[in-house]
């Protein structure tokens, strides 16, 4: 089939990826340029990367973004799955209501989610302080932060996935003899897999990406990348930003491509 | 059935995760909305509905009434809007563009659509720092609206592409061998085909843009300010948490009555299918 599209829809499209790609260049490029100020080009240089590497707070920001991430996602991808083979299961009276908890987090401005979360912390704080006890917001405060906003994205992923199978086939593995954990493991599990992969994949780069629920709850000793890129910014541009930014553009591009590569349907021989 | 075990088995953990750091600080928040600030970022009693006055611009001390919060919420609400309806203008015809290539071709141009996409938001918003300086735009409104539509515009493309991808062409043909001109062929055969990515896209586009308080404080400046800079500003600066929960209330509350407007139109499904 011959698709035709007008040719002043075609320009139109490569002006919009123009207007995509243009900062994602400029930024790479800045990053190379020999000036502490960067709207003027003073010729090739590597140096901003050697600064960058030589930053304690980039590294150690890098761990903690990482740390955050890889733990949040594991315990978000096992309550969001679970979740989500409840939904897909049971028929429930209080679907509407559940539905809504879990939409509640992914369209509640991120800004509201993360004071709420400021002043319950400082509530359970003054709470616990009464009985002797206190903590710090940072590593912990953050990483029940991200769990909650991630359980939606993966259980509404697991249950979309297995929204075209009835409970007829746990019934059958039923039928011939498995266990209710059996039937689980080698019926439910298989299927739901490509969600529950998808599920977990969205909730590592929301927990990558997010800065204003971090910001919130982080405190003042634990900086992920997102909240170190904003505070380096608040002080002005800097150009070792860039050569940092510029370094996340390309581990996105990689993993992107990557994912891609590895997620396309295998063609018929 | 969903017996107590199954349920603690399944939905129970999540649930009451969610409950716990979803609904519990939302009534927090909701009680410190009605307390007053004693110290910096204290809070304590008495309880008073001083804060809600604020919010809808009643000043207690000189017992008046302004407009700057109406201003505040004014403001965001057109800059969000202008910011979405130039995300439209980009993104419709885009998404046409990509639907309409061959599946190689498709797939490339949704890769290099998601890029931008899953490129951290901070950074994207910072690239064009570098890019306005030069021309004197940071800050200013111009530098926050190009800002959101850049920051935006991948999440309005993408719900509409999968609304375009599932046209049925051939109720084109019919329109045209009807006689219909091209432009209400398109309008009556095409157009509500597209309508629930449209409005998914929209709202995608719209409720971030709302709350963000992001763009603003990087490219906006003072005069841009929003009512996410607002509330921001109340949890720093200005240490007055009771005050920032009465305007977090306020902003949580127009999205969620958009959202309900919406859910009563489209239904409970239509309203997953949005996520």
């Amino acid at each position: 089939m011959i698709r035709r599209t007008h040719p002043a829809l075609s320009v139109w499209a490569w002006l919009v990826y123009a207007f995509l790609y243009l900062p994602i260049i400029v930024l790479v490029v800045f990053s190379f340029n020999d000036s502490r100020f960067g709207a003027t080009w003073a010729g090739f240089t590597t140096k901003w990367y050697g600064v960058l590497f030589a930053r304690t707070d980039v590294r150690e920001a890098l761990t903690n973004t990482l740390t955050v991430a890889v733990v949040s996602t594991l315990i978000s991808t096992v309550l969001g799955t679970l979740v989500g083979l409840g939904l897909w299961r049971y028929t429930l009276r209080f679907r509407t209501a559940l539905t809504g908890l879990l939409v509640l987090p992914i369209v509640i401005p991120d800004v509201v989610m993360g004071v709420s979360l400021l002043m319950f912390y400082a509530f359970v704080r003054s709470g616990l302080e009464r009985l002797g006890w206190t903590f710090d917001n940072g590593f912990w405060t953050v990483l029940l932060a991200h769990v909650t906003f991630q359980i939606s994205y993966v259980a509404l992923t697991v249950r979309s996935r297995l929204a075209g199978y009835g409970p007829e086939l746990e019934e059958a593995a039923r039928d011939l003899g498995a266990t209710g954990l059996r039937s689980f493991t080698h019926v439910v599990l298989p299927l739901a897999l490509p969600g529950v992969l998808a599920g977990a994949l969205l909730a590592f780069t929301l927990s990558l990406d997010d800065f204003v629920v971090t910001y919130f709850t982080s405190g003042s000793g634990f900086n992920t990348l997102p909240v170190l890129i904003y505070t380096n910014v608040k002080r002005g541009v800097t150009p070792d930003i860039n050569a940092l930014s510029a370094l996340l553009v390309l581990v996105t591009v990689v993993a992107i491509v990557a994912a891609n590569a590895l997620l396309r349907p295998r063609r018929q021989p | 059935m969903l017996t107590v075990r199954r349920f603690f088995a399944t939905l129970g953990p999540g649930t009451l995760w969610l409950a716990a750091f979803l609904i519990v600080p939302a009534l927090v928040m909701l009680g410190y909305s009605f307390l007053t600030r004693t110290d910096l970022a204290q809070v304590g009693g008495p309880w008073t509905l001083e804060n809600w006055g604020r919010v809808f611009g009643y000043d207690a001390l000189f017992q008046e009434w302004t407009a700057d919060n109406a201003r505040v919420l004014w403001r965001s609400v057109w800059v969000a809007g202008l910011s979405t309806a130039l995300c439209v203008l980009m993104g419709y015809p885009l998404a046409f563009y990509i639907a309409r290539q061959d599946a190689r071709r498709k797939n490339l141009l949704l890769l290099l659509l998601i890029i931008p996409f899953w490129t951290n938001f901070l950074i994207r918003v910072y690239a064009w720092i570098l890019i306005l300086r030069p021309f004197d735009l940071v800050p200013s409104l111009t530098a926050t609206l190009l800002g959101m539509v850049y920051a935006f515009v991948p999440f309005f493309v993408l719900p509409v592409y999968s609304s375009v991808e599932k046209i049925d062409w051939r109720l084109l043909e019919a329109a045209q061998d009807l006689g219909a001109p091209p432009l209400r062929a398109f309008m009556t055969a095409v157009f509500p085909q597209t309508l629930p990515g449209l409005v998914a896209g929209i709202l995608l586009t719209f409720i971030p843009a709302l709350g963000t308080f992001v763009v603003s404080d990087i490219l906006g400046g003072a005069k841009t300010a929003l009512v996410g800079n607002l509330i921001q500003n109340q949890f720093g600066q200005a240490g007055d948490w009771p005050y920032g929960s009465a305007l977090s209330f306020l902003l949580m509350g127009m999205v969620l009555l958009g959202l309900w407007g919406y859910a009563r139109r489209a239904g409970q499904k239509g309203l997953e299918e949005l996520v």
